[in-house]
């Protein structure tokens, strides 16, 4: 029973992950029709951004200590960072501490800013054109961020740790009125799935009961009737796509201390997260987030032991498997809207 | 002429020549220039060329007819792979049995694959594609290892069975071989500084090439290529004059994998070696990188892209920092160092970027692809003459 | 890659015997002005051939590797301070470049892909008239590149290889390894790890489900069970995985009070800061604090994990603090990191290591036979027994091509001064603890052969 439970917890946690991505994917892909591949360069980006942070915090100059020395004898040269020059050494230490949450402040206008900047430079080009030049253009476009991201950070991943306060581990056992210790979950994973809780409420609650939203949800339905309207849905659109960057982003920040970031993560999750929108449905917003909780959960069992005794390599394949058995007894996904990206 | 039109004849033609003199014109600078960097005419990669070539070519029968976009294809290469290794360890060392062992069982897997995946269009053909290669993948790597050698794949040993072959003298070698001419036999051929390599492997590659871009223009030019371009572009239309489409969407799959099959095989022949890797999805995505970005629905389209991928990770990535100080030793050293360090990103581990920026220049300024620069080109001659004689140009495929 | 002038006339005359049986002999042999593959005996200049990762997870890898190929370089053409020339047991090298030929070098990319790895391989070779082939971080591309070594008659020196099959059952006569394997991490491990935790723990093992976990967590499970621990489950994780939580958490259910994380790379990076975010390392089982292990250690991979590797066990080929702490039998190592800290500011790697040291080792075979042709330099290897390049006395042993050397345990330092100091040396397990015989199962038994040399021509 305990066993299940956990297993339901990462499965929360790791489709917590997938509807993020999966959510800001659909904006752009389900809806306004680009084949955006490079929505896990975002999500890269996104966790980069934290790391940003902390390494602005934590920017340092040398001071030489003499009574040490360093690896070829020499005296050892220590990094202090400014930050404790600028607001002295506690408070300083409690902001390179709290670094990633910090950077959801600086995430979110640079994510919007890439966002609109792609919107309006490249994609705004692609929506009439096939979706294999858009494929071309947003690989092309992933690889080219990817491999700055490379060349000013490396190709190892960068530990990003969770401020010290959330380290260590809920217990859901006393809490529940069960044993000690029995489910313990750790706060920072809890911390992300409230995250990406609130996060999906907001994207919904925006679209659902403001007049913007209103008006893209219009627009994608029937795009030219509203233009047709005097509406400026082009503008919309891209503020549209700009959200669409800053989610991604925002999954990508909060990420950062449970996997360390490495420029390639992005790409770790591309397919997956085309699977995860494709499964919940074309156009489908819904779709997309009951797909990556569904896909997180199914994946967490598949690894359980006392399955892949049964199955060997379950593990491995289970989220193509079940990929293909929800689209071939439902044709359009879990949610999706006729004609959308079918032909 | 052999069933083809005179402009197609020609291209084939043209596509034989090239594929004849590939050893001169990929090398055209001497072995010791500062320039020999950019040679490509080394066995290995013609080898690839011609491989990759005959794989975006079946692609193409398949995504650029009737615009079904798999993204599951290396699968079929890689089981075809897997295929032919297995009858060079158990039968013979002649790479015929294997190759044709590639192209029946890449074949049959397709007709499979293809049999489920047709049942949905668009996307949601895409991803039940790429969810079947990745399968493969997966499965490959890890359970599968007993068949598939796993993570380390599987070579040619001494004492596989070969029960077709005589047993091998001590010293003696198991290499891959068409009736006794081994694969990796080259002729060098030195000519002034030059040196241009004539190599067995890539020649009968070259042949295969020819011959699988003869039946690409047979398929594209036949009724068959005319209903499978009815599907892509209009799909109901033609389901209302009461042709079903799934046959022949499935027909050409099962031929779109085939080829890849036989690009599998051949990749053994050349190189007796597989690996799991070339399944995963980012192998399917590059063949339709190569595809699109040669000018998806063209003939030659796809060699072109396949060609120019190729080149960039096998000859680009080469290029170290100690090169370029050999370029640009000439210049005062400020400047050397100024210009090595603005082109430094761009080349060696650098050259995905370069890649990255060349598929977007490419999409960005030539939406048909490297063909349609081609044909660019080729109206700004044609529009001199066209001045005189008002003649039109032939639309893009 | 043989290169023969085959006329037509031959050749027509070779397919109609061939066309008579498919059975005929199938070697296509002819004459050759030189006797092996890419002879630079007429050449001021001999050409190595670099192949490391460099795009891809392992790229920083491939890179310290690249870093230690330049030095190496730079030592045999007389450059620098000579780094381990000094040390060196064999005196043979002159720093006059390889047999006074000018030592140049060229470089690809094998994006750790054994595809990729083979084609950059093969460039080298045909292109650029490589001599020996060296580099790489992943046993895939180790054993890939070796077959073709063998085939194209090329030596290749393998860089950072770890699964027991490069010497084991893919083993081949013109591949080398230096680096130690998995069997011989067990091996090193198990009593360190008994001293440590006592005889009486219950182990749980998480495995990357590919070749090299699967002979790691054989040798780990082997050798700790055979000193009086118990195995309570292993699991197999996705190579593709990257969050290990649902692999975790089962874990904590367990009655087990060791996990064993046969990782590498970001799989390794990953599941051991997941197996610390879930308090694993906080957690008493059985009255006992619980303990995770990584059998093979990395100092980058260390890196990217942060300080979720304090305390943490490991193996290691070499590390950079070896002379300085356990004095003059690692001979070599306070040379080396020298001269490598000179050059680029920081400690090199054991990449880095095992990299300098192959090139060194190839050089000095080649001064030794008097020859580049590989049978001339295998033969100079094989059996080989040498010092003073920082591992102690060192064996190639000439049955397998596997060198013998003492093993490196290491711990995860609790308070890391900087990122390049993130362990401690906790013991070295000598040479004869983690020898093995040749033909034993775990390399492919009997039936594993080296082949014969091959020289190309």
């Amino acid at each position: 029973m305990d066993a299940i439970i956990l297993q339901i917890l990462n499965g929360l946690d790791k489709g917590s992950a997938y509807a993020l991505i999966a959510l800001g994917l659909t904006l752009i892909f389900g809806t306004l029709g680009v084949v955006n591949f490079a929505h896990g360069a975002l999500f890269m980006i996104g966790a980069f951004c934290a790391v940003t942070i902390s390494r602005i915090l934590t920017f340092s100059h040398e001071v030489v200590d003499e009574t040490r020395t360093d690896f070829l004898g020499n005296p050892m040269k220590v990094d202090v960072p400014y930050i404790h020059s600028i607001v002295g050494q506690n408070a300083g230490d409690f902001m390179i501490d709290w670094a990633v949450p910090l950077s959801i402040l600086f995430a979110i206008p640079v994510m919007i800013g890439i966002g609109v900047i792609m919107e309006r430079g490249l994609i705004k080009h692609f929506y009439k054109r096939p979706h294999a030049d858009q494929i071309l253009v947003t690989f092309g476009l992933a690889i080219v961020l990817q491999e700055i991201i490379k060349f000013y950070y490396g190709a190892n991943p960068i530990p990003t740790p969770a401020p010290s306060a959330f380290r260590g581990s809920f217990d859901f056992g006393a809490f529940l009125g069960m044993d000690a210790n029995s489910i313990i979950y750790p706060y920072w994973r809890l911390v992300y799935f409230a995250f990406s809780l609130v996060i999906i409420g907001a994207v919904f609650a925006f679209l659902r009961f403001t007049t913007f939203g209103m008006v893209v949800r219009a627009g994608m339905a029937d795009r030219e009737t509203v233009g047709l309207l005097g509406i400026n849905i082009d503008k919309r659109f891209t503020i549209m796509f700009g959200i669409a960057a800053a989610v991604a982003g925002l999954a990508g920040v909060m990420y950062a201390p449970i996997n360390s970031p490495n420029y390639h993560m992005g790409m770790d999750f591309l397919v997956l997260s085309f699977v995860v929108v494709v499964v919940g449905g074309m156009g489908s917003l819904p779709g997309a987030v009951l797909a990556g909780f569904l896909l997180g959960i199914l994946e967490s069992f598949a690894s359980m032991s006392e399955v892949l005794e049964l199955l060997p390599g379950i593990n491995q394949i289970v989220i193509y498997l079940v990929a293909i058995i929800i689209l071939l007894t439902r044709p359009r996904g879990l949610m999706g809207r006729k004609g959308v990206m079918e032909d | 002429m052999l069933g083809m039109t005179r402009k197609d004849a020609m291209m084939l033609a043209i596509v034989a020549i090239v594929a004849l003199l590939a050893p001169f014109i990929l090398n055209p600078f001497p072995v010791d220039s500062g320039f020999a960097q950019f040679n490509a005419g080394y066995p290995d990669l013609m080898q690839r060329f011609a491989i990759f070539g005959i794989f975006a070519i079946g692609f193409n029968i398949l995504f650029g007819l009737t615009g079904y976009l798999s993204f599951g294809h290396a699968a079929f290469l890689g089981v075809g792979s897997y295929a032919a290794i297995w009858m060079m360890k158990l039968l013979t060392t002649n790479i015929l049995p294997g190759m044709v062992m590639g192209i029946i069982v890449a074949g049959l897997f397709a007709l499979v694959v293809g049999f489920i995946s047709l049942r949905r269009s668009g996307i949601y053909f895409a991803i039940l594609t790429l969810a079947f290669a990745q399968m493969s993948y997966a499965l490959a790597y890890s359970v599968l290892t007993p068949i598939t050698g796993g993570e380390t794949g599987l070579q040619l040993k001494l004492n596989d069975a070969r029960v077709l072959d005589a047993p091998l003298a001590p010293g003696e070698r198991a290499d891959a071989n068409l009736f006794g001419i081994d694969m990796t036999s080259s002729y060098d051929l030195i000519v002034g500084g030059w040196q241009f390599t004539f190599n067995a492997g890539y020649y009968i590659a070259a042949v295969v090439l020819v011959l699988a871009f003869y039946l690409s223009i047979r398929i594209f030019r036949s009724p068959f290529g005319m209903m499978l371009r009815a599907i892509k572009s209009n799909n109901t239309r033609m389901t209302y004059t009461g042709l079903n489409a799934r046959p022949y969407a499935l027909a050409a799959f099962v031929i779109s994998g085939m080829y890849a099959g036989l690009a599998g095989g051949l990749m053994v022949a050349m190189d007796t070696q597989v690996g799991p890797e070339r399944m995963f999805w980012t192998a399917s995505g590059e063949v339709v990188l190569m595809t699109i970005l040669g000018g998806a629905g063209t003939l030659i389209g796809p060699v072109l892209g396949a060609g120019l991928i190729k080149y960039m990770e096998n000859i680009i990535s080469k290029i170290n920092s100690s090169i370029l100080h050999e370029w640009f030793y000439w210049m005062p050293d400020g400047l050397e160092d100024f210009v090595i360090t603005l082109i430094y990103p761009f080349v060696g581990k650098g050259w995905h970027l370069t890649l990255g920026i060349v598929f977007m220049l490419v999409v960005i300024f030539l939406p048909g692809g490297l063909v349609e620069g081609g044909q660019r080109i080729k109206r700004l001659f044609e529009s001199k003459k066209a001045r005189k004689t008002s003649d039109q140009t032939t639309p893009a495929e | 890659m043989s290169k023969s002038n085959f006329t037509r006339r031959s050749l027509l005359k070779t397919s109609a015997v061939a066309g008579v049986g498919l059975a005929a002999p199938t070697i296509f042999t002819a004459s050759s002005a030189s006797a092996f593959a890419n002879d630079p005996t007429d050449s001021s200049t001999v050409t190595l051939g670099f192949n490391v990762p460099q795009s891809g997870p392992y790229a920083d890898e491939g890179a310290d590797e690249l870093r230690a190929y330049q030095l190496a370089v730079e030592h045999l053409n007389g450059g620098g301070d000579g780094g381990m020339m000094q040390t060196f047991s064999s005196k043979a090298l002159q720093g006059n470049g390889i047999m006074g030929k000018k030592v140049e070098f060229v470089t690809g990319d094998t994006q750790t892909k054994s595809d990729a790895a083979r084609a950059s391989a093969k460039s080298m070779i045909e292109k650029d008239g490589a001599v020996m082939i060296t580099g790489g971080s992943s046993s895939g591309v180790a054993v890939a590149v070796q077959a073709l070594c063998q085939e194209a008659g090329i030596i290749f020196m393998a860089g950072l290889t770890h699964a027991n099959d490069t010497t084991g059952k893919d083993r081949k006569a013109n591949g080398f390894r230096h680096f130690f394997n998995s069997w011989q991490s067990g091996a090193a491990l198990a009593p360190v790890l008994t001293k440590a935790y006592g005889t009486d723990r219950k182990a749980y093992h998480l495995t990357a489900d590919y070749n090299w976990g699967y002979t790691t967590e054989e040798a780990v499970r082997n050798s700790t069970e055979a000193l009086g621990w118990e195995t309570v489950n292993a699991v197999k994780t996705p190579l593709t995985q990257t969050d290990f939580s649902a692999y975790i958490t089962p874990v904590l259910q367990s009655d087990a009070d060791v996990l064993v994380l046969n990782h590498y790379g970001n799989n390794m990076v990953n599941s051991l800061t997941n197996a610390v975010q879930f308090g694993l390392r906080d957690k008493m089982v059985n009255d006992k604090k619980f303990e995770i292990v990584v059998p093979l250690y990395s100092e980058l991979m260390a890196r990217g994990a942060g300080k979720n590797v304090a305390g943490i066990f490991g193996s290691q080929n070499w590390d950079w603090k070896l002379q300085k702490q356990l004095g003059d039998r690692f001979v070599g190592t306070d040379a080396f990191v020298q001269s490598f800290g000179e050059k680029y500011g920081f400690p090199p790697s054991q990449a880095a290591h095992t990299c300098y040291v192959q090139t060194l080792l190839y050089a000095d075979a080649v001064e030794r036979a008097g020859s580049f042709a590989p049978c001339a330099i295998v033969e100079a290897l094989e059996g080989f027994e040498f010092d003073g390049l920082g591992n102690g006395p060192t064996l190639y042993r000439a049955e397998d091509h596997q060198c013998f050397k003492d093993v490196v345990v290491v711990r995860g330092k609790e308070n890391p001064e900087n990122e390049f100091d993130l362990v401690e040396i906790v013991e070295v397990t000598p040479a004869e603890q983690v020898t093995y015989a040749p033909d034993s199962p775990e390399f492919g038994g009997t039936a594993a052969t080296l082949g014969q040399c091959n020289d190309g021509a």
